[in-house]
């Protein structure tokens, strides 16, 4: 007995290495999910983030085919990174609108100005209410919204070109 | 040049991340009502932040722990109870976003280990004082 025992600080030891390797390999997820997926949207009604557009209420978001809601602001370096791959689905079709979070009309409009406007409806949502209440924890996230109004999918961080096929795959999955 | 792009990249990343409105009214403003402000305290020092994972909502500085504060007081303004603020919060980030975990089947060794460990600890220095003596 006593003969092992003396390896006992050397498993330790290697235990550790394995446990440090494997989380330098595999960091931990720290992305904090909505739980509202599977959820019906929350009921809100926002008023428009910017002039020419109109604003977002729930009821926008039950219309009988899915949508993308996007969260995002003008503010949002990451939400520059994804504007043309909006754009993109906007142009396979997909119906998109967006919630701008602490955001200005002045400056929501030199935003899509600038970056393409992809977005149908767009609320304002001055003190995060829409996206406390959405379970979204930062900007940009990204929604998928089914016809009857129920949450389907959410994307954490910006769009990459990698995750176009799979939100268009989750799209037609909630139609 | 490089070098001033770099310093430039140094100061306008900063700026960019936080957004030019004000804080919400009641982020950092308390409640009339000492006795209703000591509650929203309360919870709020058992929120956590979602952007810095780790703060509570009371100490973070974020915009999102802001209008989370403000949130929090003003459903305890309007006669909510903590508990009902915390569940309608838990509905939507999970167990994460509070700091008092639920006492259920997953989080019970979490609550027992503490007893666990009391009693191991009695039970060896009792062991201890029954060779001395």
């Amino acid at each position: 007995m006593s003969r092992y025992l003396r390896f006992v600080p050397l498993a330790v030891l290697l235990l550790f290495v394995v446990v440090v390797a494997w989380r330098l390999v595999m960091p931990e997820d720290t992305k904090v999910r909505s739980q509202m997926t599977g959820q019906p949207v929350p009921t809100f009604a926002l008023a428009p983030a910017t002039n020419g557009i109109p604003g977002l209420s729930s009821k926008d978001l039950a219309t009988g085919q899915p949508r993308l809601v996007n969260v995002f602001a003008s503010w949002c370096v990451p939400c520059i990174a994804e504007a043309p791959l909006l754009m993109e689905l906007k142009r396979q079709g997909v119906p998109i609108d967006a919630v701008a979070v602490r955001d200005k009309p002045a400056d929501v409009a030199e935003f899509l100005g600038r970056h393409g406007n992809p977005f149908e409806r767009i609320g304002a949502d001055d003190e995060s209410r829409v996206q406390i209440a959405l379970g979204s924890s930062g900007v940009p996230e990204t929604f998928i919204v089914d016809g009857r109004g129920v949450i389907r999918y959410q994307h954490m961080g910006p769009i990459e070109p990698g995750d176009v096929p799979a939100l268009l795959g989750e799209w037609e999955k909630a139609r | 040049m490089r070098c001033w792009l770099l310093a430039l990249a140094l100061l306008a990343a900063p700026v960019l991340a936080d957004s030019d409105l004000p804080s919400a009214r009641w982020a950092n403003e308390q409640l009339p009502d000492p006795r209703q402000e000591a509650a929203a305290k309360a919870l709020m020092e058992e929120l956590r932040c979602l952007v810095c994972q780790g703060q509570s909502i009371a100490d973070s500085d974020a915009e999102l722990a802001g209008d989370m504060r403000a949130l929090v007081r003003q459903r305890i303004a309007a006669g909510e109870k903590p508990e009902a603020v915390r569940a309608w919060l838990t509905e939507r980030y999970g167990d994460w976003v509070s700091y008092r975990p639920p006492v259920e089947p997953l989080t019970w060794p979490l609550w027992i280990m503490p007893l666990l460990l009391l009693g191991a600890g009695a039970l060896l220095l009792r062991k201890r004082f029954r060779r001395r003596g």
